[in-house]
């Protein structure tokens, strides 16, 4: 098959070995000179700052050093994140070389089974974080951070911890409990801001039979992740009606998706968002919720075609850039009620939370600061669209209503915060199973008990 | 269409008057072509018009509208170039050059390696010759997403048989090199095979005159086989490029985002912001980053044709 036309001479078959060493060589050579940029003047030791700088003392020592990040939040969110440590890095010397992807959930492991994990990641699901403690790569936070945790809520020390030991501190805190609506469209109708459940079910109702808009739009369509605003919707009945002790077990699945305390939840879910008289503002049926994208379901309120949507407070950056955005203005929110009236301002909400796997001490350093008080008003200072659920932060520095509202809600020592329970259930089923039941319930009109059903077999033995 | 432009260009050469041949040169084929081609081209040119239009027109209504009431410019592409999307500072430059400093090498690795080892395999006759080639082809029926974390752990951790360490680890963060040997290695085995079948099939006369007036292999390699199988390589070499260009799984998993390292794809998946607010940006970006493969490809495209047909039958 493979004719040989001469015996070969020992030299020139040495020589044919040594071109594609000599190339490899050429390759390795050129990527060593490439990958030792980033470190400068090295050093640091006992330097001491003054001026502007002073305040960043405990942190200094580590000039010259650089600490990689990794993280899901895309600019210009993290723009914002860059700009709220600019000042420290310049100060301590310590850089921090930030990246973003939006395929940080896939990555992430990738990299941290790969051996080549980044200094810190920024985890917003406590499901990753404690798949990622498992792995025993992730290090345990330095005595500050820990002690910096004081200014939150004893609640979110446990959504950073692991089997009862604590890793993450939390970065950020949104709230998802919100509703927004157009004032203008509701004075000049006559319409009041509902404070309960009732309120909103007898207003929606109103609206329906004044013509004109629909009370209720809303879209769950978002490429791979189609159907994550259906699971708060459920999620926030559920905390509403049956308060914080129910929804911890039932994230746990001590309580099952199809116990009846979680239908009954997904049937006052059915008759608020399914129901063929209030929805979908501005797009068509029950069905159409399905197929629009999350991006657009409030667009409708601007024309007056829809009223009200259900959404979190990151659905801001969603409104065109000259939309007015205040109790006055075009677009406002206000906090869902409670089903059931007797359960304290139930906030559901979630969040992100910096997690390290390095315990060099710069990258403890830049550990201590994100998890500072400092750090977190210096983040609220930079712009708009960030709250911090640190009570240390001055309220005051909130300067766009939606952060005011959420950060009110999200401090209030009295309010029932949960965390969202699908980024907490297993990922088969808080970013699978569910994602894809839910759809089929609004997509398909699939009966409760099917659904649930579904679920509650995905759910990993 | 007639038989006098079928002469150029005809890699069968001896099968001008066969059946199949009529069958596509007949008015009516040319029709359904043409027909085809221009169904084939509207969602790019819809790409097109989209990515000229400003955002409120895209969000009210369809790209053709934009016939009707044209109101393009080049705004999409100003932000995408220069002021880098959803407001970061750098624009898609530094992205292009990457996207460029990954491609061409990774493309021009495996051509060098793989070629030279076709040759070695097709006509150095050793011992074992046909047992490596069929392990090299049979190793393509590795996924590369089998193997992507071993490899990461090979880079960062090193290869050890107990207290031996066979591999010592390589720090290459940050840096081009994982990405090209990453795409070198999983290019390698069809780049062989390919290679081999083509370079096996030339003609053994011409080989054994070469060895007569005294050549060696590697002058073989260099004055006759390189190129007689020009169209094999730049075939090979179109598929690999655009294969690199347009891979985002590599780039990502082993260069990673930042701007010193990530290529244009990597960009692009990030260029909507995190909540999507900015997708008017995609079809822009999108064009910019088509234009260097078409680049590619029309210079290389007269032989594309040919080498297509490498290792397959011949006349």
């Amino acid at each position: 098959m493979t004719p040989n036309p001469t015996a070969p001479s020992k030299s020139s078959r040495r020589r044919l070995v040594a071109a594609p060493a000599l190339l490899a060589a050429l390759a390795l050579t050129a990527a060593c000179s490439n990958s030792s940029g980033g470190s400068g003047d090295g050093g640091g030791g006992a330097q001491t700052l003054s001026g502007d700088c002073a305040k960043y003392q405990p942190y200094a020592g580590h000039s010259g050093t650089t600490v990689t990040m990794f993280a899901s939040i895309l600019s210009p969110e993290s723009d914002n994140l860059e700009k709220s440590w600019a000042e420290f890095g310049k100060c301590t010397g310590i850089k921090i070389s930030y990246e973003g992807s939006n395929d940080f959930e896939s990555q992430l492991p990738v990299r941290v089974a790969g051996g080549n994990a980044p200094d810190f990641a920024i985890i917003p699901q406590p499901g990753l974080l404690a798949q990622m403690v498992k792995s025993s790569k992730v290090v345990k936070p330095p005595a500050q951070t820990v002690a910096n945790q004081d200014k939150w809520s004893p609640v979110w020390k446990t959504y950073g911890s692991v089997n009862g030991t604590f890793y993450a501190a939390p970065m950020s805190a949104n709230m998802k409990s919100l509703v927004w609506y157009s004032p203008k469209t509701f004075k000049a109708a006559g319409y009041e801001v509902p404070k309960t459940w009732a309120d909103l079910m007898a207003l929606s109702d109103r609206i329906a039979k004044a013509g004109g808009g629909k009370p209720w739009c809303g879209g769950i369509a978002s490429g791979t992740a189609t159907g994550w605003p259906a699971t708060d919707w459920l999620e926030e009945v559920v905390l509403g009606t049956y308060g914080g002790d129910v929804y911890d077990q039932w994230v746990g699945h001590q309580v099952k998706f199809s116990d009846e305390k979680i239908t009954a939840a997904m049937k006052t879910v059915a008759d608020w968002m399914q129901n063929p008289a209030w929805v979908n503002g501005g797009y068509g049926d029950v069905k159409s919720i399905a197929t629009t994208t999350f991006q657009d379901a409030g667009a409708p309120i601007l024309t007056g075609k829809c009223l009200m949507l259900q959404q979190a407070s990151f659905y801001k950056a969603q409104w065109p850039k000259d939309t007015k955005i205040g109790p006055d203005g075009d677009i406002f929110a206000f906090h869902l009620p409670a089903v059931n009236p007797a359960i304290a301002s139930p906030v559901e909400g979630g969040g992100e939370f910096l997690t390290a796997f390095a315990s060099r001490p710069e990258v403890q350093a830049v550990q201590n600061y994100l998890s500072s008080s400092d750090w977190a008003s210096s983040r609220v200072k930079t712009a708009t669209g960030w709250v911090s659920a640190n009570q240390g932060v001055d309220k005051s520095l909130y300067t766009d209503p939606i952060d005011r509202l959420s950060a009110d809600a999200l401090t209030d020592p009295g309010a029932t915060f949960r965390f969202d329970a699908s980024d907490m259930m297993p990922a088969a089923v808080g970013s699978g199973q569910e994602w894809k039941s839910l759809t089929a319930w609004f997509a398909e009109g699939q009966s409760i008990q099917k659904t649930a059903a579904d679920i509650d077999a995905a759910w990993p033995q | 269409m007639s038989r006098l432009n079928a002469h150029d260009g005809n890699p069968l050469g001896t099968r001008r008057g066969s059946p199949v041949r009529k069958a596509f040169s007949s008015p009516l084929a040319s029709v359904f072509v043409i027909a085809v081609t221009v169904l084939w081209t509207i969602p790019t040119l819809g790409l097109l018009v989209t990515s000229l239009r400003p955002k409120q027109d895209v969000t009210a209504d369809g790209w053709w509208n934009a016939f009707v009431h044209p109101d393009l410019g080049l705004g999409n592409y100003h932000t995408v170039l220069f002021e880098g999307g959803s407001g970061v500072s750098t624009g898609l430059m530094p992205f292009l050059v990457n996207s460029l400093a990954i491609s061409i090498p990774a493309t021009l690795f495996p051509l060098v390696l793989a070629a030279m080892a076709a040759y070695g395999l097709a006509w150095v006759r050793f011992r074992g010759s046909d047992t490596v080639f069929f392990v090299v082809f049979a190793l393509q029926v590795v996924p590369i997403q089998m193997a992507l974390i071993p490899l990461l752990r090979l880079f960062s951790g090193g290869a050890h048989l107990g207290s031996l360490t066979l591999i010592p680890p390589v720090d290459l963060k940050g840096s081009y090199a994982p990405v090209w040997l990453a795409h070198t290695m999983f290019a390698l085995p069809l780049a062989v095979f390919l290679l081999h079948n083509f370079i096996a099939q030339l003609p053994r006369d011409l080989m054994e005159a070469a060895v007569v007036d005294g050549a060696s292999h590697f002058k073989i390699f260099r004055s006759i086989v390189l190129p007689l199988c020009t169209p094999a390589l730049a075939s090979f070499a179109i598929f690999q490029f655009l294969w690199v260009w347009n891979d985002l799984l590599v780039a990502l998993t082993f260069a990673g985002g930042t701007p010193e390292v990530a290529p244009m794809t990597v960009r692009l998946a990030q260029l909507a912001g995190s909540f999507g607010g900015r997708w008017e940006l995609l079809t822009a970006g999108a064009f910019l980053s088509i234009i260097v493969p078409l680049i590619v490809f029309f210079s290389l495209q007269r032989y594309f044709v040919r080498g297509l047909l490498a290792g397959s039958v011949k006349g």
